[in-house]
């Protein structure tokens, strides 16, 4: 076997956790009776809200509308009332409004037959409108709006479209299943983002522990002229820039985007989400995710409608067998804690974990040692512990300088350290203070 | 349900590793070591290994309580300080002497430059420094390992000190080669001319005169070895230390014998002295080396070749603790010169 591609810096091996959701088949989530729609489930602005309290909708009907440039569609995940406009916060702090809609009426898509729409001949502005209309949002976690994403910007031409099937994050596996179990609707969405980028290749990125989803997709990648490249495991294999390196050999400038070098990433969530969106009409109302963690009963991929609580979906995997010490949502290298069960799904959330103070290994912080672990797995070939002495002494330029913004905030420095120094929060923090900063000094 | 959950910053997760279970891993590791001091010296190399690990916790103990900083004793640093400044002491030394080097690596070169991490050089070999040349008759005082621990049990006035003097394979070479007899072709001759024969197999066990901790090069290596499988010691220092130190004994060594290039002994010169417990102990302390692979290639190689120009050219036999010390006032030049590549930094 020729040696896997991976990227040349850094990068660790945390446990993979994987095995016991990755062997089973996707299961549905029961519908919820109540559904909390956040109207900011994707970066850039809030969905502006379309309802009112006491208002009926109908499934996937328009419930708010992308507003500004950067922004996406929210539609109803199931029929019903709304009760409520509420405002909540979700697990990455953002704090949003929300419709809340109590389900009552009939289901106009849920088990009916669907007209597939010919997309044979729609051109690329066509299709982004209709990913634009159906809410289509990156669904690796950064929840970018795929219309925004895919308008490759003036000047530039998309060379390589790659599909970021990596899955890097421990614990997540529902790519892994959505590529065994839907890979004809993947290569379809690949299809049609070809149609969209017209890139010049196309490659799915994909790390070699997902032997079976490699086997599954090859017949098909062959046809439509797809390369499939298996990736070494090792995290993070899936940030972009990596992926990006890993792939094409290219390195993304700093501060740039990976188009820069001709380069556009979509994730399979997302690809599958497109497929729906064009095809089938359907906007993004439900996703899967991976429920799982050493205090879930029965760990799985589940297929769930946003708006149902995070608790609905661990009591489907039969709840906790023993006392839960962390609430992640998304992967545990990147993902949020959180304490809030009630919690409601949206497009963004990728998996739902429950982990054991075995598996966080939580320490008292002490002071650095100097060991150089840190330095030893950067991906971005930074130094967190220069950086953080910085910080810590307040000199945001000198950090600056040393690569703060270039940082990806993968967390592989803080994983590793022994000093269990939270090198990740304090460099998430210090940016947020330099921009205040600078934006003070020129107004 | 839980009324404990935990709430932090991404990563949600963490390698098993802590502060805590480095210094535990380098304790255990250093265990065989200790114990073969035991074995040989008896109750007399305790008394040293606990003076010296009291005397460094203590001192960074009462330092914590007098300027009200929080207490560190948990993380067990100052505990791994001691039991090095202990592994450097001669076997039959006044307890005076281990406790007063404990206190000066633990206060004046770890705690005044800011604790755990801030300190530029190594706190265990500067506090044997230290005492080296204030107490030098006393940490030349060698002892041979006549006594066996169950000895000194059975016997205590063996603890006092009418053990048998004797000097170190190196300090008898150094002191021995400014009257090189006839016929003698390198160390293991000089030696058995001087009427101290001893093998190879003696030394790499560590059946000589030395320092409580650096005798028994097997067992050295044994616990380095364990370190490095751990991850916990990074392979390139010992490697690059020993590698670079090896190839100057070997094209150097021999000349001061009469012979030619190329002819040095290496293995004496490897199995003698602090040097393996300098290359996998000293020499691999975290906040004294280098950050970058890279980086501690070149501490490593400096470390070779300040050791040999050290034993070979200077006046005392030993060199391992004033090279590494030399080389950690490198480190922050080190360090500057071997930045790692930023992505996206060329393109």
């Amino acid at each position: 076997m020729n040696r896997l591609k991976t990227f040349s810096r850094g990068g660790i091996h945390p446990p993979d956790g994987k095995a016991t959701t990755a062997g089973q088949p996707i299961k549905n989530a029961p519908l919820p009776a109540r559904a909390v729609v956040p109207f900011s489930q994707h970066i850039g602005a809030p969905a502006r809200s379309l309802v009112e309290v006491g208002q009926r909708v109908e499934e996937a009907q328009l419930i708010g509308e992308a507003t500004g440039f950067v922004s996406a569609s929210v539609h109803a995940p199931i029929p019903g009332t709304v009760k409520e406009i509420k405002s909540l916060y979700l697990p990455s702090g953002v704090k949003t409004e929300a419709a809340v809609i109590e389900l009552d009426g009939a289901f106009s898509r849920l088990g009916k037959p669907i007209a597939q729409r010919d997309w044979s001949d729609l051109e690329s502005d066509a299709l982004l409108a209709i990913l634009k209309e159906q809410g289509v949002v990156g669904q690796g976690g950064a929840t970018f709006p795929s219309h925004v994403k895919f308008a490759v910007p003036k000047g530039k031409s998309c060379e390589a479209l790659l599909v970021n099937a990596a899955e890097c994050e421990p614990f997540l596996s529902a790519d892994h299943r959505l590529m065994l179990e839907r890979t004809e609707d993947l290569i379809e969405g690949i299809r049609m983002v070809q149609r969209i980028l017209q890139p010049q290749r196309t490659v799915i990125g994909i790390e070699s522990n997902k032997q079976n989803a490699i086997d599954a997709l090859i017949p098909h990648a062959k046809r439509e002229g797809i390369d499939v490249v298996p990736l070494k495991v090792k995290y993070p294999q899936g940030a972009e820039k990596n992926l990006v390196e890993a792939v094409l050999g290219r390195e993304v400038p700093a501060g740039k985007l990976p188009i820069e070098v001709g380069a556009i990433i979509a994730n399979v969530g997302t690809l599958i989400s497109v497929c729906e969106a064009v095809r089938d009409n359907k906007p993004v109302i439900e996703r899967v995710l991976t429920v799982a963690g050493g205090a879930i009963a029965q760990p799985g991929n589940i297929r769930a409608r946003v708006g149902c609580t995070y608790r609905d979906l661990i009591e489907e995997c039969g709840g906790f067998t023993e006392e839960p010490v962390k609430f992640i949502s998304g992967g545990p290298m990147m993902g949020f804690a959180f304490t809030d069960l009630d919690t409601p799904v949206t497009k963004g959330t990728s998996g739902i974990l429950a982990l054991t103070a075995k598996e966080v290994n939580a320490f008292t912080q002490t002071s650095c040692l100097s060991c150089g672990f840190c330095v030893n797995v950067c991906p971005m070939g930074l130094s967190p512990t220069s950086i953080f002495k910085n910080v810590e002494h307040e000199r945001l330029d000198e950090a600056a300088s040393l690569g703060l913004d270039d940082c990806v905030l993968c967390g592989s420095c803080a994983f590793v350290c022994p000093a269990h120094i939270p090198l990740v929060s304090a460099f998430r923090a210090a940016r947020g203070r330099r921009r205040r900063l600078s934006a003070r000094n020129r107004g | 349900m839980t009324d404990q959950i935990l709430i932090s910053s991404s990563p949600q997760i963490h390698a098993p590793l802590s502060t805590r279970r480095v210094m535990v891993a380098v304790l255990l590791a250093l265990v065989p070591a200790g114990l073969w001091s035991f074995y040989l010296f008896g109750l007399r190399s305790l008394a040293v290994i606990g003076a010296s690990v009291a005397a460094a916790m203590v001192t960074e103990g009462l330092l914590n309580l007098v300027f009200h900083r929080k207490q560190s004793l948990g993380d067990l640093s100052a505990a791994v300080t001691g039991l090095l400044v202990a592994y450097n002491m001669p076997p039959a030394i006044p307890l005076y002497i281990p406790v007063v080097a404990s206190v000066f690596a633990i206060a004046v070169v770890k705690w005044s430059f800011g604790g755990l991490g801030a300190n530029w050089m190594n706190p265990a070999l500067a506090g044997r420094v230290f005492v080296f040349f204030s107490w030098g008759k006393d940490m030349a005082h060698w002892t041979l390992p006549s006594v066996t621990g169950l000895d000194a049990i059975t016997r205590p006035s063996l603890m006092e000190a009418d053990v048998v003097s004797g000097p170190t394979p190196l300090g008898s070479v150094k002191v021995a080669l400014s009257h090189l007899p006839q016929g003698v072709d390198g160390p293991m001759r000089l030696l058995e001319s001087e009427g101290m024969p001893t093998s190879y197999l003696d030394l790499f066990l560590g059946r000589m005169a030395g320092s409580l901790g650096e005798m028994s090069a097997m067992l050295i290596l044994l616990g380095g070895v364990v370190l490095i499988l751990m991850r916990i010691v990074d392979w390139r220092i010992p490697l690059a230390y020993l590698a670079s130190f090896s190839l100057l004994v070997w094209c150097f060594d021999g000349l001061q014998y009469g012979m030619g290039f190329f002819t040095g002994d290496v293995l004496f010169q490897l199995l003698t002295g602090g040097l393996m417990l300098g290359a996998f102990f000293m020499a691999t302390d975290m906040p004294t080396t280098p950050l970058t692979g890279t980086g501690k290639l070149i501490f490593a190689l400096g470390c070779g070749i300040l050791t040999f120009v050290i034993r070979r050219f200077g006046n005392l036999p030993e060199g391992v603790s004033l090279a590494i010390i030399f080389m950690n006032i490198w480190v922050p030049l080190i360090d500057r010169w071997t930045k790692p590549s930023r992505y996206g930094a060329s393109a």
